[in-house]
């Protein structure tokens, strides 16, 4: 029985390797992301540097830091920063337009409120005749299906929030060569894509934070780092700069623990750490969904809320205000999900587009913390969602209107 | 109690390996904290012991601990005084999932593991749909107080834990817990002996779906409002309950080692943790653990007790 | 409990399985026609086919541990295991696909191996033993894996990606497995076995089948099945990875698959057939959500009633009868 499926497996395989197919071309993509430089953190128990970092990538973003966005005032999501635009005349055409979206998942809040974000965007523009949307459930499998299935609809471009890096290379890959492909979140490897829209990116994120504990908490002190899961790209990018900061400061990095975003077993951990170490001076945090669990964590024990840093969800905003807390939000803002319905419209009528699109990427400080902090949206939005002059704001989102 | 000898006496060798790399451990403050963590686990691990014991599995219990959690925020929304009549509406819907669980299983003849496993997705896909996909509102202070505020030194969780044990305890000694052990022990020979089977059953699912909504209400107040609050707890609990020693199938165990078998359950994840073996490996550890502990109890078995009958009254 | 009766008796759920296909086409039909669109065009049937090759391969493996009175909740990681054996071992090279399909057969029978024997020999409910494999396999992937890994050769990837006219190479692959998986339950001792150690263990064991034995073997079989559904999803991926089988949900929806088409969970009942009906109606259902673009929310109520329906009407056409 084995040797029959395996010679099944094999003769199809081979028998058929003339006939039609649709798998994309070859691919020439450089495989999995080279550590250009894995420099050593002993010491400072931050442990080995990610295999994800890619110091160049690093510095890159850094740099963008201080940059002025190129674009409208007051529409972050219309702006880039150093951008290096692309011809697009090649896909100009005549409207109504029927823009396709292949979507990893909505499974998460953070995805939520970037779908009703894009939703209201289509909406916006009366050349869209038709926006079609295929949900992958987070399965790599069924978005190589979705894309292909919507190759099939007429679109006349294909929006794609890519679940894995790696994996759905190839089938951008095939699409490329049939419509406009816009990619954003996550990159593929490949540059096929007409432009792929991000913030500027997890090392920022990561480094934004760290910097902010080097700056508050004396030398010497005692910081905990807690991340949601090993292995997702997005979210090692943010720890690895982390790392890369805390490295080079007198911090000492007593634990790296994952959360699995789990808000009990991030309190379960705060209290662990507090047990053991008598009190904690610094916690940096990958993301902000958990980041209310651990500052409840110290009000539990009666201890005050060391410096933290969070992300820009109400919750957190809230609590920041409520128990005046030493704190920071870096964001990776859920206004990007506009601005692929704006790139395909340009490149729909032949505008030029950045070929890389870095939007800005704000961090959420003391002083700008009332601008964000919305008190009547749901504890799990995001502030900076560039939602509120959408059409259907603040109810489609889960907010009461005041 | 002597059922539970084996599983109390692994639990006090982990309980006293963490004490030995943690000594705060021994304090009450320590103690209290571990049972406190414990807590949710136990209480849904005794709910699980009341349908497997029947002979059956709940598998919608995760789920329910989410949507329960996630219907008290948004119908809560921050209003104290919404706080009691939610409690209410939540155990309300604990034992209505729990009766169509049962109806489904006992009147439909629908495995149970299909019944929990479409409630499950049902469930989970439900009370998203109506929430927007995100949780939405905000749990009162006074929802939050049973997970996270106590009686002086002492956690309402804990206290709510031996309530809830001791509530467990009695009914598996009443007329209840010697049905529903027939029950699963032998469903044809119990029925023809007058035991009204089905019903047995259904309030086994009613008692599961009540215990899940304790839990929701320990692990909401405990860490606030969250999407993924009971992911992979009907699994936990499950394992907790084998852990102790209660057959899968019916008929077999007591409570107090189902519940024994979540409080080793949780003491293995702390001291794995503290021992370092946290992140990867963990799972590994954790499952050649529980597929040997089984294995142990399960190979011990038919030399002590070649009949499965009268085991009935072992319940303790 | 003879052969005859068996087969008799399993005929009818099957038919059930597929009158319901066939209705879920008409409905589907009927619904996107109203909606504007076409519902059956060449490119969704190749994507129902596309979509259900993995899951169908799985839940062919799934039914034999089913029939025989077990179950396998290990499929899951399994299956990403075997995508990373498979794309590491290739590592881009033609010359090594021979190896990598040998190493990853060898593994997954390795894994039924150790299923088959835990609960064989050690006595351990199916339900934990399968479970506890399934975290020892994902321990080690955590460990050793933090992201996808390996690459699958231009050559292989055909395998996930050609068709001849409308059927997909995975989809005969599928076909192929479960003709095989047929003609073993219908027409070898040993699928009579099964039939027989899953309706009644104790009853096999004294008309002298070696009962564990059989139980090892249709896990081995079930864990090979995984192997090559990993194997089909590396060669769709293009390279190994971690959480594929996992976020593709494969343990619990093979098994929902098994019962929809009308194999009974406790054992002894049911047949390939109808699991392929089963699989089949999970993926023209998912088509007419994508079609419709139907919320995934939605999706998750519609399958969790459509699959406890299914397993109700299947219960209440034997009822009656004698069991």
């Amino acid at each position: 029985m084995p040797r029959r499926k395996a010679t099944v497996a094999v003769f199809a395989a081979l028998a058929l390797a003339g006939c039609t197919t649709d798998k994309p071309p070859a691919t020439q993509s450089s495989g999995a992301p080279a550590a250009s430089a894995a420099q050593s953190g002993q010491g400072s128990g931050t442990g080995t540097q990610s295999k994800f970092f890619v110091q160049a990538d690093f510095d890159a973003q850094l740099a963008m830091r201080s940059q002025t966005p190129q674009g409208p005032e007051g529409k972050p999501w219309e702006q880039a920063i150093a951008p290096e635009m692309t011809d697009t005349k090649t896909f100009k055409k005549d409207g109504p337009y029927h823009l396709c979206f292949s979507n990893a998942a909505v499974n998460n809040p953070w995805r939520q409120v970037g779908w009703k974000t894009m939703q209201a965007e289509a909406g916006l523009h009366k050349e869209i005749a038709k926006f079609t949307a295929l949900d992958a459930e987070g399965k790599d499998d069924k978005q190589i299906s979705d894309i292909a299935e919507l190759q099939a609809k007429g679109c006349d471009a294909l929006i794609v929030s890519p679940n894995t890096t790696a994996t759905l290379t190839p089938a951008v890959k095939g699409a490329c060569g049939k419509v406009p492909v816009i990619v954003f979140d996550r990159g593929v490897e490949t540059d096929c894509p007409v432009t792929f829209i991000k913030p500027i990116g997890g090392y920022l994120y990561g480094a934004d934070a760290a910097d902010f504990l080097v700056e508050k908490v004396p030398a010497g002190g005692k910081v905990l780092a807690l991340r949601i899961s090993p292995g997702v790209d997005v979210l090692e990018t943010r720890w690895s700069a982390a790392k890369v900061v805390f490295d080079k400061s007198k911090l000492q990095v007593v634990g790296v623990e994952f959360t699995d975003g789990d808000a009990a077993k991030t309190k379960s951990i705060v209290n662990d750490y507090i047990q053991r170490h008598g009190k904690l001076d610094g916690l940096w945090m990958d993301s902000g969904a958990t980041a209310v669990a651990a500052v409840e964590a110290f009000e539990d024990a009666g201890l005050p809320v060391p410096p933290i840093t969070g992300e820009d969800q109400q919750d957190f905003l809230q609590k920041w205000k409520d128990a005046k807390l030493t704190a920071i939000a870096p964001t990776y803002p859920t206004y990007q999900w506009r601005t692929p319905i704006i790139a395909a419209l340009k490149i729909l009528k032949g505008e030029e587009v950045p070929k890389v699109w870095n939007l800005p990427q704000p961090k959420i400080t003391e002083e700008t913390l009332p601008t964000y902090l919305q008190p009547d949206m749901p504890p799990l939005h995001y502030a900076l969602c560039g939602c509120e002059d959408l059409p259907g704001f603040p109810e489609n989102w889960g907010g009461k209107k005041s | 109690m002597k059922r539970a000898l084996p599983i109390l006496a692994v639990l006090v060798v982990l309980l006293a390996a963490i004490a030995f790399v943690n000594p705060f451990f021994l304090e009450p403050a320590g103690f209290l904290a571990f049972v406190k963590r414990a807590a949710p686990l136990v209480i849904l691990a005794a709910g699980q012991y009341f349908v497997i014991v029947s002979g059956e599995f709940d598998l919608s219990v995760g789920s329910l601990v989410t949507a329960e959690v996630v219907i008290a925020a948004r119908l809560i929304d921050g209003d104290e005084s919404a706080t009691w009549p939610v409690l209410a509406l939540l155990i309300v819907i604990g034992l209505l999932v729990g009766l169509v669980n049962g109806v489904i299983t006992t009147k439909l003849r629908v495995p149970s593991f299909i019944v929990t496993l479409g409630m499950l997705l049902v469930l989970s896909g439900a009370v998203f749909l109506w929430s927007g996909g995100a949780p939405r509102g905000a749990l009162s202070e006074g929802f939050r107080a049973f997970g996270r505020g106590g009686l002086g030194p002492v956690p309402w969780s804990v206290l709510i834990l031996l309530a809830a044990g001791a509530a467990a305890i009695w009914l598996m000694r009443a007329d209840f817990g010697k049905t529903l052990m027939a029950t699963g022990d032998n469903e044809r020979a119990a029925a023809l002996s007058g035991v009204r089977v089905h019903r047995a059953k259904i309030y086994a699912f009613m008692l599961s779906g009540l215990a899940a909504t304790v839990t929701a209400i320990l692990l909401g107040g405990f860490a606030g409002v969250s999407a993924q609050v009971g992911q992979g707890l009907e699994f936990s609990a499950i394992t907790a309950v084998v852990l102790g020693g209660v057959a899968l199938g019916g008929g077999r165990g007591s409570v107090l080692a189902a519940m024994a078998g979540a409080c080793t359950l949780e003491a293995l994840f702390t001291l794995l943790n503290l021992y370092g073996i946290s992140g990867a490996l963990e799972f590994t550890v954790q499952g050649v653990i529980i597929i040997a502990a089984v294995a142990a109890g399960a190979v011990r078995l038919p030399r002590k007790f070649t009949p499965r009958k009268g085991d009935a009254h072992a319940a303790s | 409990m003879s052969g005859v009766s068996v087969a008799a008796r399993l005929r009818e759920p099957t038919q059930v399985v597929f009158l319901a296909l066939l209705g879920l086409i008409a409905l589907g039909w009927v619904l996107v026609a109203l909606d504007g669109g076409q519902f059956l065009t060449m490119e969704s049937v190749v994507g129902i086919q596309q979509r259900s090759a993995a899951l169908g391969i799985v839940a062919v493996g799934q039914t034999l541990a089913i029939l025989a009175g077990s179950l396998d909740l290990s499929v899951a990681y399994l299956i990403s295991l075997a995508s990373l054996v498979a794309a590491e071992i290739m590592a881009g090279r033609d010359g090594n696909i021979v190896p990598a399909v040998a190493a990853v057969l060898a593994v997954s029978a390795l894994v039924g191996l150790v299923n088959g024997l835990v609960i064989t020999r050690l006595r351990v409910h199916a339900f934990i033993a399968t479970l506890g494999v399934a975290l020892i396999i994902r321990g080690v992937l955590d460990h050793l894996y933090d992201g996808p890994a390996g690459k699958v050769p231009e050559s292989f990837q055909l395998l996930g990606y050609s068709r001849i006219g409308p059927v997909p190479v995975s989809a005969l692959l599928w076909a192929g497995v479960a003709v095989a998986a047929w003609f073993l339950l219908s027409r070898t001792r040993l699928g009579y076995r099964i039939y027989a150690v899953g309706g009644n263990e104790e009853v096999a064991r004294l008309s002298g089948i070696r009962t564990g034995r059989v139980v090892v073997l249709t896990h081995v079989l079930c864990s090979l099945c995984a192997g090559v559904a990993g194997l089909l999803l590396a060669s769709r991926l293009g390279a190994g990875a971690p959480t594929v089988g996992t976020d593709g949900g494969y343990d619990l929806e093979s098994i929902a698959a098994v019962v929809l088409g009308g194999t009974a969970l406790a054992g002894g009942k049911g047949g390939v057939a109808g699991t392929v009906g089963g699989v089949l109606l999970l993926a023209v259902l998912d088509t007419l959500f994508n079609q419709l673009e139907v919320n995934s929310f939605v999706k998750d109520v519609v399958r969790g009633v459509v699959i406890v329906v299914a397993v109700a009407v299947y219960a209440r056409r034997l009822k009656g009868r004698p069991a």
